[in-house]
């Protein structure tokens, strides 16, 4: 008989806060995390498009990338152009495989790696040890691949998070949608370091807030203590996410999907593809430009959006039939959108039916739902451009 | 009127040769704000244990039980229309539906209520 006993959760540095607020906390990639608090999900959700919530989202892998040569080692790991990125700016990157699969999604940015500062990169709490051993064994002898285990993240979002954050450190909303620094937050009588970015993961305008996990409660409470800001769990992260027509890792996206057939070619500057200056000379470079290209090269199958036309949630794993009963993909991701009150989905569907209009049904307990291919977000993106 | 309770945290009202369904306190507040529910066709036979229809919340979905074997008599068509009934009022106004009861001897084999409250109390 093995050994099944799973190895014990990991505790972000707000447990002790969550547990006194009352959050139902669930195993999430290995750590115990707050799936609601006792507003629940749908009031939670619905705070965050009007108000602000906050969320504790210390799971996620934190590291730094130092050394002159770092943006260019970074490189050879995405289809995404890190050199030109300039001073200050926050951009999404997708770490492939060599058949061009992608191996985790995430976000950087350049804090003046060229100058002595880094690359600070966000990536998948459940990925992170591997991206990490990844990264390290791939251009860990051209720069200095440090992990940040030591550090909190916190996610303050919606259309009042920067009246909120304001308080705490009046000029911070001078920060426009992607752009990060580093700023000092009063909570209380003593000023807190944090590197805050404008950014998020709701659609709504908002902020991401690393900060040492020794200030990371202090912080919060601040947060929490402004009118605006109730705390949100990761079931609302989802809903929200979702209504935003943003990738989970592990569900829309994972190492059987290329960053085409994902519907993330806008993640591929221009600069990294066929005829630009650095094309080429990323994991997979063979198999996504050829579908980038298009022609017999072309992806089989697509992302795409879908709207329920009836009032039934569809899941993930649903299989997707055309009207005449034709297996045509399967759903990725699906919630009963609290924002728009229908039911949405994301799927991957053969290329022939990802049209914006095309009619599918999801077999749902053995039933037909009809269902639309619509453009997504499904709720209006709303971010801070200045 | 006795009420009766299941392993799978549902309820049964019995009045006579029928029973009234619905789901337990524990159950909505284990799955959460209520989005959806699927109830049975009126005139349906089912025995006991088949899925008779599903609950589902923002972020999880259940299959409800037909608690005992029996034809459906009655749906809640307030409940279908507004899903957050089966939150706030699980016990009453968020019911989901009524049975005739084929083989009453089954409701032998279900929970009262001091037995279900440790067993929820346990879950």
């Amino acid at each position: 008989m093995s050994d099944t006993n799973p190895p014990p959760l990991l505790h972000t540095p707000l447990h002790a806060l969550h547990l006194e607020l009352g959050t139902r906390m669930v195993p999430f990639a290995g750590y115990s995390m707050p799936v609601q608090y006792p507003a629940g999900v749908l009031a939670e959700h619905l705070h965050t498009r009007t108000a602000a919530g906050l969320f504790d989202v210390s799971h996620m892998g934190q590291l730094r990338l130092v050394g002159p040569d770092a943006a260019a080692a970074f490189e050879t790991l995405m289809p995404v152009d890190v050199i030109d990125l300039p001073v200050g700016k926050q951009r999404y990157g997708l770490l492939l495989n060599d058949a061009g699969g992608i191996l985790d999604d995430l976000m950087f940015v350049n804090r003046d790696v060229a100058h002595g500062g880094d690359i600070f990169v966000i990536v998948n709490g459940a990925c992170k040890v591997a991206d990490i051993a990844h990264i390290q064994a791939t251009i860990g002898q051209r720069c200095s691949v440090i992990p940040c285990p030591e550090r909190a993240l916190l996610a303050l979002q919606g259309p009042q998070a920067v009246t909120a954050i304001e308080r705490l450190c009046p000029g911070i909303g001078k920060l426009v949608f992607m752009t990060g620094g580093q700023f000092q937050l009063r909570c209380g009588n003593q000023f807190v370091d944090a590197f805050v970015t404008r950014s998020g993961y709701t659609g709504e305008d908002g902020f991401e807030i690393s900060v040492h996990a020794d200030h990371a409660e202090t912080l919060a409470r601040s947060l929490l203590a402004q009118t605006e800001v109730r705390p949100v769990g990761l079931g609302a992260r989802n809903s929200l996410r979702l209504e935003a027509g943003l990738c989970l890792y592990g569900n829309d996206l994972d190492t059987t999907t290329t960053p085409v057939e994902a519907n993330l070619n806008w993640a591929i500057q221009k600069v990294r593809r066929a005829g630009g200056a650095r094309a080429g000379g990323f994991p997979g470079a063979d198999v996504v430009l050829a579908q980038l290209a298009g022609g017999v090269a072309a992806p089989l199958r697509r992302r795409i959006g879908l709207r329920a036309l009836e009032r039934i949630p569809v899941r993930e794993h649903t299989v997707l039939q055309t009207a005449g009963g034709e297996p045509a993909g399967e759903v990725t991701s699906g919630v009963l959108g609290p924002s728009i009150n229908q039911p949405v989905a994301m799927a991957y569907v053969a290329a022939a039916h990802a049209a914006a209009g095309t009619r599918l049904h999801a077999i749902v307990r053995g039933k037909p739902v009809p269902m639309e291919v619509v453009p997504m977000p499904f709720v209006p993106n709303r971010y801070f451009r200045g | 009127m006795a009420t009766r309770y299941t392993e799978d945290h549902e309820w049964l009202s019995i009045e006579g040769d029928s029973a009234t369904v619905g789901i337990t306190h524990h159950a909505q507040d284990a799955l959460g704000d209520v989005v959806f529910v699927d109830l049975p066709e009126v005139g349906k036979t089912f025995a006991a244990k088949d899925i008779a229809g599903v609950v589902e919340s923002v972020k999880a979905a259940a299959d409800v039980y037909m608690p005992v074997s029996g034809e459906v008599t009655e749906v809640n068509e307030a409940l279908r229309a507004d899903p957050s009934l089966a939150n706030s009022d699980p016990l009453g106004a968020g019911w989901f539906f009524r049975v005739k009861l084929s083989d009453p001897s089954q409701l032998d084999a279900l929970m009262d209520e001091a037995a279900y409250g440790s067993f929820s109390a346990s879950a």
